[in-house]
C-alpha cells in the first residue's frame, strides 16, 4: 500500500518551537516502515512526546509549531493539516497518561474513537466486538464511568478507543506510565498481536527501555531534541553505551553502588 | 415570641389552613421556574462544550426575541418568522466560531470570558441598530386566557401561557437530554467536555462541536426570548434575565442539564413562597434577593451544585 516503496511515515529533520521561543526539538530524522514496530527512546524531557505530537499534529493546541523540515505519511506532506483530517488518513495518537474521557462509559468511550468513520452502523459495531475480542476486561466494563476504573483499563480504554478508527499507525504514548511490570507486558502483548494480526503500524515513545525493545523492531534514541542513536532492536540491546545508560547494566556483572562513582562512562555524542 | 410565632410557625398555618392558594402559588413559582431553567440551559451547553462562562447569553436571547419581533414587523409570519431567527442564530455561531473562538484557542479560559462580555456589547448594540430600540410587542399565537383549575373542591387560578412555555421548556430538555446521550455528536461533545486534547487525537474537530453548541444554545435563547418576550415584552431588560440564571446554574451545577433544570425550579418556586408568606415580615421584595442567598448557601456547602459533574479523584 505504501506508495513508491517508501516508508509509511518518515520525518525529515524537524525541528519545533514551543511558544515561538523554546527550541525543543533541533532536527530529528525517523522513518517507520509499514507493518513495524519502531520504538522512541530517551529520558525525560527528550522530546519523544513533542515528536509524537508533530506528527498527530496535536503540538498546535499547545503552541508549537513544526518551523523546519518535513513529515510525509504515505508520500504525502502532513504537517498542515489538522489532527481530524490526519485520523481519517490513518494516523492516530493514544496519549501519554490515558486521556479516557472521565464521565463517558468505557463502550461510550471506545465508539468517541469511530467519530470520524463514515461507514455506518454495523462496521463500527464490529470493530467494538473486535476491540472486546483484544480486551475482554473492557467486556466486563463496558458500562463503567471510565474515570472510576483502574490506571490498566484506562490504558486499554484508550488503546481500544484508537483502535476504533480502524488507523494504519498508532502513535503510542507511553503505554508502560504508571502500571505493574505485569500489566505493562500484558499491554506490550496486545501490541504485537495487533501489529501481527490487524497489521497495524505502531511508532512507540517510552522510557522502559527493557520492555520496549524487546517488542519493537527498531529503535531511536533522543536526547535533548535530537536523535543520537538508532538501529535495529536487538543492536541496541547489545549496544554498550544503550546498557549503560538505558538499561542499567553495565560490563559483565552487576556492579556495586559504591563503585559508581570510581568509573564513570562518557556519552561519547556529547561535546 | 412574637416575632418567633411570625416567622416560623404562622406562615405555616396559612400554608394548611389554604391548601388551594399554597397550591397555586406553588405552580406560579413552578412555570417561572421553567423560564430560568430555559436561560440557565443555554449558559450549561457553552460551559460544558468550551469551559467558559458565556457572559452574552442574555443578549442572546435578547437579540433573539428582537430578530423574530423584528421580522413578525415587517410582516413575515410567525411560522416563518421563527424559522429564519433560527437560521440567523446559527449563522451567528459560525461568526462567532470564526472571528472570536478561533483565534482564542488555547487562551486562558477567562480570556474567553473577557471576550464574550464584548460580545454582549456588540449584539446589544446590533441587535438595536438593526431592530430599534423601542419597546416591543411579542406574540406568537399562545393564548394567554386564565384558567380554572379544579383542585379539591375548589379552583386554582393558572396561566395557559405558563402551561404552555413548561411544556415546551419539558420537550426542549427531554430533546437534549436525547440528543447528548443517543447522538454521535452528542457523544463528541460530552467527549470534548471532558477532555479537549483527546477528544482532538480521536479526531473531533472542536471547530464544528463549537458551532453545533453555540447554534443549540442560540436555539434555546430563541425559545427563552420568545417565552420571556410574550410575557414582558422585548427590551433590553430581557437580557437581564441572564442574572436570574446565575443562581440557578450554582444550585445545579454548571455542567449538568437537569441541573439547570431543577435549580431552576427551586429558585422559581422558592422565590414565590418567600414572597407570598414570608414577604410581608421584612417588607415584601424577597423575590429580588432570595435567589442569590440561596446561590450563596449553595456555594458555602455544595460549591458544584446538585447535579454538577462529580470531579472524579482517583486515589
Amino acid at each position: 500500500m505504501t506508495t513508491n516503496g517508501g516508508p509509511l511515515l518518515a520525518v525529515n529533520n524537524i525541528e519545533v518551537i514551543y511558544d515561538h521561543v523554546i527550541l525543543v526539538l533541533k532536527g530529528v530524522s525517523l522513518s517507520v516502515p509499514e507493518g513495524g514496530i519502531v520504538t522512541l527512546l530517551g529520558a525525560n524531557g527528550a522530546g519523544k512526546t513533542t515528536t509524537l505530537k508533530a506528527i498527530s499534529n496535536l503540538l498546535k493546541a499547545e503552541r508549537g509549531d513544526v518551523t523546519k523540515g518535513s513529515i510525509e505519511f504515505r508520500g504525502e506532506r502532513i504537517e498542515r493539516s489538522d489532527p481530524s483530517d490526519l485520523v481519517r488518513r490513518g494516523v492516530i495518537q493514544v496519549m501519554e497518561g490515558r486521556h479516557c474521557f472521565e464521565h463517558l462509559t468505557v463502550e461510550e468511550n471506545l465508539l468517541t474513537g469511530a467519530y470520524t468513520r463514515r461507514d455506518g452502523r454495523a462496521e463500527v459495531q464490529e470493530d467494538l466486538e473486535k476491540v472486546y475480542r483484544y480486551f475482554p476486561r473492557l467486556k466486563e466494563r463496558r458500562s463503567a464511568q471510565a474515570g472510576y476504573t483502574s490506571g490498566g483499563e484506562q490504558q486499554m480504554t484508550s488503546l481500544g478507543r484508537a483502535l476504533m478508527a480502524r488507523p494504519s499507525v498508532i502513535l503510542l504514548d507511553e503505554p508502560s506510565m504508571g502500571l505493574a511490570p505485569q500489566l505493562v507486558e500484558e499491554i506490550f502483548e496486545i501490541v504485537r498481536r495487533l501489529n501481527e494480526e490487524e497489521g497495524v503500524t505502531f511508532l512507540l515513545a517510552e522510557q522502559n527501555t527493557n520492555v520496549a525493545l524487546r517488542y519493537a523492531k527498531y529503535g531511536y534514541i533522543l536526547e535533548t531534541g535530537r536523535v543520537v542513536l538508532d538501529g535495529e532492536a536487538e543492536s541496541l540491546s547489545a549496544n554498550e553505551d544503550v546498557k549503560e545508560f538505558y538499561l542499567g547494566v553495565s560490563g559483565e556483572k552487576r556492579r556495586s553502588f559504591r563503585d559508581v562513582k570510581h568509573y564513570r562512562r562518557r556519552k561519547r555524542w556529547l561535546a | 415570641m412574637e416575632i418567633l410565632n411570625a416567622f416560623f410557625v404562622s406562615p405555616f398555618v396559612d400554608m394548611a389552613e389554604y391548601p388551594v392558594f399554597f397550591a397555586e402559588v406553588v405552580a406560579n413559582g413552578f412555570l417561572t421556574g421553567i423560564m430560568y431553567s430555559l436561560v440557565a440551559l443555554g449558559f450549561v451547553l457553552i460551559f460544558k462544550a468550551s469551559e467558559t462562562f458565556n457572559f452574552a447569553q442574555g443578549v442572546m436571547v435578547l437579540f433573539a426575541a428582537l430578530t423574530l419581533v423584528g421580522l413578525q414587523e415587517r410582516g413575515v409570519p410567525t411560522w416563518l418568522a421563527i424559522g429564519i431567527t433560527v437560521g440567523v442564530m446559527v449563522l451567528l455561531a459560525m461568526a462567532i466560531e470564526k472571528v472570536m473562538l478561533r483565534p482564542l484557542v488555547n487562551q486562558d479560559p477567562f480570556i474567553l470570558f473577557m471576550a464574550t462580555i464584548g460580545l454582549t456589547f456588540f449584539l446589544e448594540g446590533f441587535g438595536e441598530t438593526l431592530w430599534g430600540s423601542n419597546v416591543k410587542r411579542l406574540d406568537v399565537g399562545i393564548p394567554e386566557r386564565p384558567l380554572e383549575v379544579p383542585l379539591g373542591g375548589d379552583f386554582m387560578l393558572l396561566n395557559e401561557f405558563d402551561l404552555w412555555a413548561a411544556g415546551i421548556g419539558a420537550v426542549m430538555v427531554l430533546g437534549l437530554a436525547l440528543f447528548f446521550h443517543r447522538t454521535t455528536i452528542g457523544r463528541a461533545l460530552r467527549a470534548v467536555a471532558d477532555d479537549h486534547q483527546a477528544a482532538m487525537a480521536v479526531g473531533i474537530s472542536l471547530r464544528t462541536i463549537w458551532v453545533v453548541v453555540w447554534s443549540v444554545s442560540g436555539v434555546v435563547a430563541l425559545v427563552a426570548g420568545i417565552m420571556w418576550g410574550a410575557k414582558s415584552g422585548v427590551q433590553f431588560s430581557l437580557s437581564l434575565i441572564a442574572l436570574k440564571a446565575l443562581p440557578v446554574l450554582i444550585l445545579g451545577g454548571l455542567t449538568s442539564v437537569p441541573g439547570a433544570i431543577v435549580g431552576g425550579l427551586i429558585i422559581g418556586i422558592g422565590e414565590k413562597i418567600g414572597e407570598v408568606y414570608w414577604g410581608p415580615l421584612v417588607g415584601g421584595a424577597i423575590e429580588n434577593w432570595f435567589a442569590y442567598v440561596l446561590a450563596l448557601i449553595f456555594l458555602l456547602f455544595r460549591p458544584q451544585g446538585l447535579f454538577g459533574e462529580r470531579i472524579i479523584e482517583r486515589v
